[in-house]
């Protein structure tokens, strides 16, 4: 699936420091190159605190590099691009919207008004998501699995390129986490788009990605780059194929070694 | 079986419902309270039965307290209306610029730590006669805590809907007013149930100090005059003035804004 000639994302030796009160600067990202073709799934996985989240802000033009570059498309991130969606950990809805205008509040926060076209296109993506019956409802009325379904229409709206994903089914419990992922999987196939999925669950990353990158602990580089060659569609029986099983256990091997080195 | 409820015999129902609790309290205190007078024989000067302010409240015609009750709820809104219109631009500026927070807050501070029982007086003679040293006073009793609880909102908006703004290039204006402020509206109702209450305070400070009416003249004047029943009476007007204020806040809540009450409270 990889390798389709485009390039939608890349790192270029992108270095992150946060300047904390003290005056010293935390050392997040160290030396990141990494490229992502368009349409192209990949996960990124790392111990907690490892910098996963920094490279997706880098990504979102929220934070921008200390040393190094970030492109999209070939240009330089220098603001927050156009053709991005961003789903976060937490759905992140506003309470004071229903369902629907959830989804379609990046085009009213954007532009002011929404047209009858983006409307119907709202509802499109709800209904897509699974909530068609649930449009008119209040995010509070919603278990977690659905407001993030919800977060996933809404980061859709303005039919992104990139999506980045900042671990978005890690406050899901397990089975609930897992359908998700299927699920995504499939909006994947129907609307192509080039994925930064964030995560710290290794067999996540293996059932979804075409690519993984594991990341060392602070600073964050690139430790390992690994190619799933896993046939899609994937599904529930996906997670007992034995490549499946194998891939996962040397990325986790890989994790716990580097961790109990950095002890 | 054990999951079999038992019928709830009249008064374990009675006990159950929401109001029969508060009522029971209210009516044993003013029992209490008449049976004491009597029994003691305390004299109507120093605390009349609820009987004497029932009779109080007679003596003062329907009109007369429609005037008074009209006199201060007059000034109660009008600085409340004036310190809503402030405090939410100031609030919105807070939240926006550290400099002008820095410069402000301590200002604003110094201005709710004087008390304004004190600066009452003062107020009255610079700005003179009639509604505007008033508003003026209530406006200032009133204010704080709608800037402290607007801020305080603003500021607490997840970082992330505050990023989703920013991906999206949202101007300034409409990251405060779609998502900083609608955030910021549970705080800012918890504000106005209280400045509500203290409005009326103020304007019954303001009439203390000066007014030819109002209730708080109202129950100035009659203490002058030992009628203390009609004071009582008085009292329990502003009382119900300010319970009845309170509770339209939580109506206009619950009518516009229920998303933002716990989901168990619409």
């Amino acid at each position: 699936m990889s390798g389709t000639g485009t390039v939608a994302l890349s790192f270029k030796g992108v270095g992150h420091t946060f300047q904390t009160r003290g005056g010293a600067g935390v050392e997040a990202l160290a030396g990141v190159d990494l490229e992502i073709h368009r349409h192209e799934f990949v996960a990124v996985v790392g111990p907690s605190g490892c910098g996963k989240s920094t490279l997706l802000r880098l990504a979102a033009g929220l934070i921008f590099p200390s040393t190094g570059t970030v492109e999209i498309f070939g240009n330089a991130i220098k603001e927050p691009p156009d053709g991005i969606g961003i789903v976060f950990q937490k759905p992140t809805l506003l309470p004071w919207l229903s369902v629907a205008d959830n989804v379609l509040f990046p085009i009213r926060h954007k532009r002011g008004r929404a047209s009858k076209g983006e409307r119907d296109r709202a509802m499109e993506l709800v209904d897509m998501v699974g909530l068609g019956s649930f449009a008119d409802r209040m995010p509070d009325e919603l278990s977690g699995g659905m407001q993030q379904r919800a977060a996933i229409a809404r980061a859709l709206l303005l039919d992104p390129d990139v999506l980045l994903m900042d671990e978005p089914f890690s406050a899901l419990d397990a089975l609930t986490r897992e359908e998700m992922g299927f699920e995504l999987q499939k909006i994947w196939a129907r609307r192509p788009k080039t994925v930064l999925f964030i995560t710290h669950s290794v067999s996540e990353a293996v059932l979804l990605s075409d690519r993984v990158f594991v990341m060392s602990a602070r600073p964050g580089e690139i430790v390992e780059t690994l190619g799933v060659d896993l046939p899609r569609p994937r599904d529930i029986d996906t997670t007992t194929h034995p490549r499946m099983t194998e891939m996962s256990a040397h990325l986790r091997g890989l994790l716990l070694k580097r961790e109990e080195a950095a002890l | 079986m054990t999951g079999m409820e038992q019928p709830r015999s009249f008064a374990g129902r009675l006990v159950d419902s929401k109001l029969f609790m508060p009522v029971a309290a209210i009516v044993s205190i003013v029992v209490a309270w008449e049976v004491g007078c009597r029994v003691f024989s305390v004299p109507a000067f120093l605390l009349p039965a609820p009987s004497g302010v029932v009779v109080g409240f007679q003596d003062v015609t329907v009109s007369r307290w429609g005037e008074h009750v009209w006199a201060t709820l007059r000034v109660a809104l009008m600085g409340y209306f004036f310190a809503i219109a402030v405090s939410i631009p100031v609030a919105v500026m807070l939240a926006r610029s550290e400099l002008l927070s820095r410069t402000l807050y301590p200002l604003l501070v110094v201005i709710q730590s004087t008390p304004v029982v004190a600066v009452a007086p003062i107020i009255i003679v610079v700005l003179g006669a009639g509604d505007t040293p008033r508003v003026v006073i209530t406006f200032l009793i009133t204010f704080f805590p709608i800037v402290v609880s607007t801020t305080t909102g603003m500021m607490a908006t997840p970082p992330e809907l505050i990023e989703l703004s920013r991906s999206l290039r949202a101007s300034a204006v409409r990251e405060i007013t779609q998502v900083r402020l609608p955030f910021a509206v549970p705080y800012i109702f918890s504000a106005l149930k209280i400045s509500i209450t203290l409005a009326v305070i103020g304007a019954v400070v303001a009439e203390f100090v000066a007014a030819e009416k109002g209730i708080g003249y109202f129950i100035q004047f009659s203490t002058s005059f030992f009628k203390v029943p009609q004071a009582f009476a008085g009292l329990f007007v502003l009382a119900a003035l300010s319970i009845t204020l309170f509770q339209l806040v939580n109506l206009v809540q619950r009518l516009f804004f229920a998303w933002s009450l716990p989901r168990d409270g619409r």
